[in-house]
Parts: C-alpha cells; structure tokens; sequence
C-alpha cells in the first residue's frame, strides 16, 4: 500500500518540478493524436457524408465494413502500416518507420473508420426532406451537403471527441511502428508501459497522470466548443 | 461556419509541427536487446553518438531474436546482440558482416528468498535448474527468441530437462517485465546482470546461482551486408560500429553502473586501436 502513496507522491514531484522529459513525452503524444485526428477529420467527414447522401449498390455493406472499423485493433492497424512501411515493404522509400509520421499513419487509419461511421450516421439522421428541398433550391450536391453538416456540427464534435479520445490512449498501433524510442517516438502510453515493466512506478503514475490530464484537456477544449454551440443556438 | 474553419485549421497545426524536420542528418538504424536499453547505457552511448549532429540513431530494442530478424529483412543497419549461436548462423547465411564479439557481462539465476526448491549453493546452472525442475516450482521464461531465452533453453538442455509443467510459464516480454512477473509469482527466472542490478531496489527475488562457465553473456556488433541489402545505411553503420569499439566508449562503459549501481555492468573485451 505504501509504495502506491509512495509512487503518487514522487510521481507529482517530477510533474510539478517541471520534468522535461515527461514534458517532451507529452508534446509528442499530443502532435501524433491531433494530426491523425485531424487527417481523419478532412478524410472522413467527405467520405462519410459521401456515402450518406449517394445511392449506389452494396451500399449497406460498404456501411457494415465501416462499422467494424470502428473496432479496429490498434495492434492490427500498426502490422499492417508496419509491413507496409518496411524497407522491404511496398512504401518502405519514404523512410517513414520508427518516425512519428508513421505513426501519425497508423492512428489516421484507427481513426478515420471512426470519424466516417459517426458522419454517415449523424448525416443519415438529417432529415431527406431537407436536404432535398436545399437541392431544390439551387445548391449543388456539395452545398447541400455542407448545409446538412452545419446542422449536424454538434455531433461531428462529438465524432472528434471519440476519435481523439481512442487515438491518445492508444499503444498498441504506435508501439509496433513507432518502437518506443527515447527523444523520437516514446508515447505517453508506451512510456507507461516500459515504465510500468522496468518496476518504476512514480514514473509510470507521472506519466499516467500526464496522460489523463492530456486527455481531459483536449476533451475539455472540444466539449467548450461543442456548448458554446448549443448555448448558440 | 467560420468557427468550424478556424477548429478544422487549429486541428491542422499540430500537422505542421510533426513535420518540421531538422536538418538532414543520416539515420542510423541500431537493433538491440532490451538489456542495453534496460539499464541505460544505450541512451547515455546514443546521446554521444549524435552530439556532433551528423546522425540520428533510432534504436529498436526488442529481443536479440528479433533484432536479428530485423537484420533478415534488411530493416536494421546494425544489430548488438547476445545470442552467439544464431549470430553465427546470420553471418554464415550472409545477412551480416564484421560479426565483433566486444562486450561480456553474465547471467543470474533469481529466486524468491525462502528458496523452495533449495537451488542456493548449487555451483553450476545446469544442476539449478534440474532441482528447479524436479521441484516443479514457478519458473518464467522470457520465451521471446532473445539471447536470454536461448540461453535458458540451452541450460534447460544440458540439464536433460524438458522444461514443460504446470507453473513453467511463458511470459513472450523483454527482460523487465519478465523480472516484474516472475517478482510477483515467487518464480525462479534467469536474467542478466546488468537489467537485474538496475532493477533491483524494485525487486525482493535474490540471486540463487552464478559464476557458472555457463552463465557467461558475450555481446557482439553486427553489421547489415550492403551487398544484400542495397539500401540499409552502410556508412552510417560502420560509423556507430567504429564509435562503439573506440576508446573513449571502453571508458565510458568500463565506469558504467559503478556510480549508479555500485559495480561495473559490462565488461569490455574489445581492444580499440
């Protein structure tokens, strides 16, 4: 019971004495999450609005795929972005594995079936009516679908809660393309993991508790935007 | 609408951030096990390595086994390993060349304090493990293909025992997290030195056995073949290789851990010009 006392009290020792290495950590975790999501965002919004508002066959099992996306395990999303970006491997030219691009990769591809499954849902609850009567009225397809998103904004924030909440507390994905290495890819969470291992627990809580703070932050930053919205309206 | 804009735009500056390069230095990829990691030696070796700005290292450690498997790919450009056996073979199959045996430090076995199956005392490896064996007591293997793992599999050998019972667990992690399991289990492990000592003030296990001919760890630096593999960084490379057997880093690793851990943790074999 002591060492978790222990633990706690060192833990926010090296927080509140400025450690810059958990500082670095952080920073790294943040850039990695928020570009991804942000990439899934202008990725999948398109797309999800896309198959929303087109007929086109098989289209309920284009939806069911991206549904199981969702729940797409992070392990499986970094083998594949790491075979692919292997020296050996077809995109292995761009130098991209154990950099914090290929990282960004592999958490773009666990996002983006996330951002485009809640777009096509939050779209397919915009009434057909009015998106027709928009059509109706002269817009072009894109307008219209612009339009819809503005009505739909609330949820779409909540869709980039969702995402970014997966991706930053994610370790799998960026263990395997990243390889965990100091200065240049260790991650909030793969640190908590080495940290954890290697039996340094006021390290593993500092970090832990870095993570939950980033966490909360960037949630609480979106959450303000998305009520602001509300209280907007 | 405009709000959005600006939230899609302040959603991209990260982008932006992750991108900017420094300028452009040579990357070096370094495979190794986790018990040069473990112990910090590599961070401190690497921190020199690339204070004059010409590389960066990026330094994957994982098992020996699978840093070689990097090295069978052509992932890695060079590869600092413990598993003498397989090292032999990779260089003989021609995925390597320079094969450097430099650095030696040993193994320990570890058991918990009340020493169940009565191993203290026992002077060779073998004989350890056969009463850890017939005392069917917990015993975590890395059972990861590191050098580690091939070394316990060779003393599980020539004890004549197949290590297959009930608390015989396969742990598949490095060498920390393997001390933290076999910690919490009250099991008998064998680990290197050096990621014992550093983790020491974590752990109530004790060492059971050591000193054995047996027990003795050889770390060798292993080059990537630029005739097999055209496109691993060959001149960076042999320029770690070249700054790992020079003299100033026998130094440094002569006098690593004394201050720390109170002894010396490798133990240099090498002779620099």
């Amino acid at each position: 019971m002591e060492f978790i006392l222990e633990g706690f009290r060192k833990a926010l020792q090296l927080i509140f004495s400025g450690n810059p290495e958990i500082f670095a950590i952080a920073r790294l975790s943040l850039t990695v999450s928020l570009a991804a999501t942000a990439l899934a965002v202008l990725a999948g919004v398109p797309l999800g609005s896309w198959i929303a508002v087109k007929k086109f066959p098989l289209k309920k099992l284009l939806i069911a795929l991206v549904n199981t996306g969702m729940g797409l395990p992070p392990v499986v999303a970094g083998l594949v972005v790491m075979l692919l970006l292997a020296r050996s491997g077809p995109l292995g030219f761009l130098n991209w594995l154990y950099t914090p691009k290929g990282m960004i990769v592999a958490q773009f591809i666990i996002a983006l079936p996330i951002i485009t499954a809640l777009s096509v849902s939050a779209m397919q609850n915009v009434d057909p009516k009015f998106y027709n009567q928009i059509l109706a009225l002269g817009a072009s397809e894109r307008q219209a679908v612009w339009v819809c998103l503005k009505e739909i904004r609330l949820t779409m924030v909540a869709a980039v809660i969702a995402g970014f909440g997966r991706l930053v507390a994610e370790v799998g994905a960026v263990m395997i393309v990243g390889g965990n290495i100091r200065h240049q890819t260790r991650m909030l969470t793969t640190a908590t993991v080495m940290e954890t291992q290697m039996g340094n627990f006021d390290m593993a809580i500092a970090i832990g508790l870095v993570l939950l703070a980033v966490g909360f932050i960037v949630n609480l930053a979106l959450t303000l935007i998305q009520q602001n919205k509300v209280l907007a309206r | 609408m405009k709000k959005i804009k600006i939230f899609l735009l302040l959603l991209a500056v990260p982008l932006f951030l992750g991108c900017q390069q420094p300028a452009p230095r040579s990357v070096v990829r370094l495979a190794t096990t986790t018990s040069v990691r473990d112990t910090g030696l590599l961070d401190m070796l690497n921190e020199e390595f690339q204070k004059d700005g010409r590389y960066t290292l990026q330094a994957i450690a994982v098992g020996s086994g699978q840093a070689m498997r990097l090295g069978r790919t052509g992932e890695a450009d060079i590869l600092w390993v413990h598993s003498p056996d397989d090292e032999v073979k990779f260089i003989e199959e021609g995925y390597g060349t320079d094969r450097t045996t430099f650095l030696h430090n040993d193994f320990v076995i570890l058991g918990p304090a009340a020493d169940p199956a009565r191993v203290k005392g026992s002077k060779k490896a073998a004989d350890a493990f056969k009463k850890i064996a017939a005392a069917r007591a917990p015993f975590i293997s890395r059972a990861d293909q590191s050098g580690t793992h091939k070394k316990e599999l060779k003393i599980w050998a020539s004890a004549g025992v197949k290590p297959a019972w009930e608390l015989y667990l396969e742990a598949g992690q490095g060498m920390a997290g393997t001390l933290s399991i076999a910690e919490e289990k009250k099991a008998y492990v064998l680990a290197d030195r050096s990621t014992y000592l550093s983790m020491a003030r974590n752990l109530k296990l004790a060492i059971v056995c050591e000193g054995d001919d047996l027990l003795i760890n050889r770390y060798s630096l292993i080059l990537a073949n630029p005739a097999r593999f055209p496109k691993v960084n060959a001149a960076g490379a042999r320029a770690y290789f070249d700054f790992v057997l020079s003299k100033p880093v026998k130094e440094t690793i002569e006098k690593f851990g004394v201050e720390k851990y109170g002894r010396q943790l490798f133990f240099y074999d090498y002779a620099p010009k």
